[in-house]
């Protein structure tokens, strides 16, 4: 039996996962990360647009500053998010990217003097301040009041998870690659780390920490089309409702990106159009200002896929023997701005389009994109019903997204959570609670249990194929769990995929009988944990019959304040259990800086909570009062809802910016 | 109006060996595929694992030619599989794994342990020993022509496709390769890197750094993310040769 002590074992190696371990590291303590892949390899790199942070460096980025960021944030989210966790989070994001330029991100810079943009179709000179130059700049992206996407050309994710490898590396952080967590190792109401199968020599190893991070990223596999990379199946998300202690949050707030590349679903960055680039119908027509006069293409991703998928079903697509498309037109930004800062999405279109971007327009449509929900943590990250266990980034409903995320901030979120959940990690690990009480028949146990599986899986007889399983689940995921849902596909959906989940009980690996490097036996059991995991998503988003951010019910239009502002809970208490149990978890209207108000797209179907007039009344009153006795915009904020507290002592100073607080 | 034209038979040669299995030896087994368009080698992999053989061993990770986890030989050239359409080839196609790398299952390689021991080895990370960073502060400027190249050099995903297109890593495995001087030009160009020319003497001023390289430049011709390795290596040269008149 082999087993691995550590301090912190961190599940994933992406942003969030190294950013936790080097945290950490710095505060003493051990880590080690476990990966399906190296750590460069990992699904953070293919963030291409940017990371948000409120820097106000360049010309179209004045003014903007913290609350500006909230606003914007919890906006979007359509009130779904955590306030008190956004404001951590715009608090921290522009630490965090100071951070990593020290680490060397070369982030684009500030050009002092004038350039050419393309704002609304129109060429725009734009003069860059003298005092600005060589500071970090920043692009548009959709649903910001201000330039505020931070970039590198369009690698930005690809730059920071390689600077954020090579610091790890700097650390010496342990890393071991190929390793795949399937289970979690648990011992009355406390996490001890996890159950690990290596994925070229079939050897299980249990790893045992006072701390377990999963930081394993999003579950958009669930789909059969899906701009995620192949290894973000959800597995984290399974082997901690496997539990039956710890609980998901929100898991059928899915978001779909307006623009992937038809068919093979991968993603041309918001920064396409952020830039200047334009929805075009089959007509060439640009139809976004028919629904959206004041955001246009740049109206947030939700509302756009949304908008695209209508223009769509009025018939104005472009047919396909893929399905209808409507087309992205980035030619209007000029070759030399492409080939500079949009040249991985040239590399797309040349390799798997067979297209030059500088002269035709992209076949898009809206497609998977991100996974709002996850691990329901506390602000600090862990779970708030399995000691020990805690989460971040992707993997997390941590909750600053809400029911639809902005581009640019879930790169950011990865860092800045990474950030502060080490020290919260941290400051756990420092504390007497923290010492281990697990007998080790406990994680013999586990291992064993986890070997059993395994075996009954390559030596069952007339038993389910898992890629057919597989393969239906995705397809039902697509058609009745997507943009557009209502009751009726949505009950089909949850009935179906309940059946599903029963024969996966029953798969069998056919032929390749391998206890080492076997694909064919990692689909298996792969297969088994996913299905948990779309039926959280579908039976969460047939109970909410209400419109909120991405969940968009046809049969109830309306966001509904009243009855279901609140957060979707889903656990699997009982392993013979074949459907999620589900509670729900109250957004408290009464302690929101931002009280819940209307986003600003379409018409206003909003049905109110009934303490939302008084809240709103409280706000306004508070900072009347306060910005007549000349408080500052910090003091105002406090007033209204505090939050430095939860910070970690050394997070918690006020960040400069050009003109403020220099 | 151009007719519907039959698709192809692709017929897809795959040399494979499982390290795992003592009886196994590494040997070409063929596989025939119905082309479909815009067919790319990750769809063809994929249907042969789903509905030929499931126990075809391979890496794919972002398939969108972004995290170099799929170089493998295609017809004999490294390459990144999931970029390649098969229409730009011919039906025959051969698939090998890359060779150099430790080999994990079929066209499955460990490149990221040979990675990682590359990183530790040149240390390719910020080195600045200066002074503890406020992070409530403004950033440190940087000239905006200077971070672009930066980026330039930053773009490599150690795929490894220039370590199997190196003539001198076959007989000399100790050598850092295309990808290690790359990124060893790419600190160098950075100021916030505060190694002396001298420290980096030390670090590739030998037969298993820039001396080493034969200028057969077989990496640039494979590099799938077209780094200027060429022109890097010439001037990582320069460099060390002053460096070492220097002293």
């Amino acid at each position: 039996m082999k087993i691995v002590y550590t301090d912190v074992l961190i599940i994933g190696g992406g942003l969030a996962g190294l950013r936790v371990a080097t945290g950490v590291k710095e505060r003493g303590h051990d880590a080690v990360i476990l990966s399906l892949v190296p750590p460069k390899r990992s699904h953070s790199a293919a963030a291409q647009g940017g990371m948000q942070a409120s820097l106000a460096n360049s010309k179209m980025g004045e003014g903007d500053n913290e609350d500006v960021h909230f606003g914007d944030t919890i906006r979007g989210s359509d009130w779904g998010a955590d306030q008190e966790v956004a404001r951590m989070f715009v608090h921290c994001a522009p630490k965090a990217i100071r951070e990593l330029a020290a680490w060397g991100v070369p982030w684009s810079r500030v050009q002092k003097g004038d350039r050419t943009a393309i704002i609304n179709a129109q060429k725009v000179t734009i003069s860059e301040k003298e005092d600005a130059h060589g500071l970090i700049t920043a692009r548009d992206f959709g649903g910001t009041k201000k330039w505020r996407t931070c970039y590198t050309s369009d690698g930005t994710g690809h730059s920071m998870l390689y600077a954020m490898d090579n610091k790890a590396h700097q650390d010496k952080v342990e890393i071991h690659e190929r390793m795949e967590a399937i289970s979690l190792i648990t011992d009355e109401g406390r996490c001890y780390g996890a159950v690990a199968r290596n994925l070229m020599t079939g050897e299980l190893v249990a790893y045992v920490g006072k701390a377990t991070t999963v930081a394993t990223g999003g579950y958009g596999r669930i789909y059969s089309v899906s701009t995620n990379a192949i290894i973000c199946q959800g597995i984290g998300q399974a082997i901690a409702l496997e539990t039956g202690i710890a609980t998901l949050g929100n898991m059928e707030a899915i978001q779909f990106h307006p623009t992937a590349i038809v068919p093979v679903g991968i993603l041309t960055t918001e920064g396409c159009r952020g830039d200047g680039g334009l929805l075009l119908d089959k007509d060439g027509y640009r139809f976004m200002p028919d629904y959206e006069p004041d955001k246009k293409e740049l109206a947030s991703r939700d509302v756009v896929s949304r908008r695209m998928t209508e223009h769509i079903r009025k018939g104005k697509g472009v047919k396909s023997r893929y399905g209808d498309h409507l087309w992205l037109d980035i030619t209007i930004l000029g070759r030399e701005h492409i080939e500079k800062n949009l040249r991985e999405v040239k590399e797309i279109c040349e390799n798997f389009l067979g297209i030059d971007p500088a002269v035709s327009w992209i076949p898009v449509r809206p497609t998977q994109h991100y996974s709002m929900g996850g691990i329901r943590t506390k602000y600090t990250g862990e779970s708030q019903t399995l000691k020990g266990l805690y989460s971040c980034g992707e993997a997390a409903c941590w909750d600053m997204h809400g029911f639809n995320r902005l581009g640019g901030n879930s790169v950011s979120e990865t860092v800045v959570a990474g950030m502060l959940v080490a020290e919260y990690i941290s400051d756990f690990c420092d504390s007497p609670e923290s010492s281990m009480h697990i007998h080790s028949s406990k994680i013999e146990m586990a291992l064993k249990k986890e070997r059993e599986k395994l075996e009954a899986l390559l030596t069952k007889q007339n038993g389910e194929d898992a890629y057919v399983l597989r393969r239906r689940m995705e397809e039902i995921m697509m058609d009745k769990v997507g943009i557009f849902r209502n009751g009726k596909d949505l009950q089909e959906a949850v009935s179906e995929l309940e059946e599903l989940y029963k024969r996966s009980k029953n798969i069998e690996v056919f032929r390749s009988k391998s206890r080492a490097a076997n694909p064919a036996l990692v689909n298996a059991y792969r297969t088994q944990k996913m299905l948990k995991v779309a039926l959280t998503v579908a039976y969460g988003a047939q109970l909410r019959e209400e419109s909120r951010g991405a969940h968009s019910r046809e049969d109830f239009p309306a966001r509904d304040d009243e009855n279901w502002l609140k957060r979707t809970i889903t656990s699997w208490p009982d392993e013979n259990q074949t459907m999620p149990s589900v509670s729900y978890e109250q957004i408290p209207v009464s302690n929101m800086e931002l009280p819940p108000g209307f986003r600003g797209y379409g018409a206003d179907l909003t049905k109110h909570h009934h303490e939302t007039k008084m809240r709103l009344a409280t706000v306004e009153a508070v900072q009347e009062k306060l910005q007549k006795e000349g408080a500052t915009r910090f003091e105002i904020q406090n007033a209204l809802m505090p939050y430095l507290d939860k910070l970690p002592k050394k997070y918690r100073n006020i960040n400069e910016r050009l003109g403020e607080n220099i | 109006m151009s007719e519907e034209k039959k698709p192809r038979i692709l017929k897809i040669a795959v040399l494979r060996f499982d390290p795992n299995d003592k009886n196994d030896f590494p040997h070409m087994e063929h596989f025939e595929v119905e082309e479909a368009d815009g067919m790319t080698l990750f769809i063809v992999l994929n249907e042969i694992r789903e509905h030929h053989d499931n126990s075809l061993m391979f890496d794919f990770v972002c398939r969108a030619g972004i995290c170099g986890s799929c170089s493998m030989l295609v017809n004999g050239r490294p390459t990144l599989a999931c970029r390649t359409l098969t229409s730009k080839l011919d039906a025959n196609i051969t698939l090998a794994p890359l060779p150099l790398f430790k080999l994990i299952k079929d066209l499955s390689i460990y490149s990221g342990e040979w990675m990682r021991y590359l990183n530790e080895h040149l240390e390719t990370w910020i080195h600045d020993k200066e002074k503890e960073q406020s992070f409530d502060k403004l950033e440190e400027r940087m000239e905006p022509s200077l971070a672009d190249e930066i980026y330039e050099l930053d773009r490599c995903v150690e795929c490894g496709c220039c370590v199997a297109g190196c003539g001198t890593i076959q007989m000399k495995p100790s050598f850092v390769g295309a990808v290690g001087l790359n990124k060893v030009a790419r600190y160098h160009l950075d100021p916030r890197d505060k190694r002396s020319d001298e420290e980096y003497y030390e670090l590739i001023g030998n037969e298993d750094g820039v001396f080493g390289c034969m200028t057969l430049l077989g990496c640039e011709d494979v590099c799938p993310k077209d780094l200027p390795l060429q022109s890097k290596i010439a001037y990582l040269r320069r460099m060390m040769i002053k460096t070492a008149i220097k002293n």
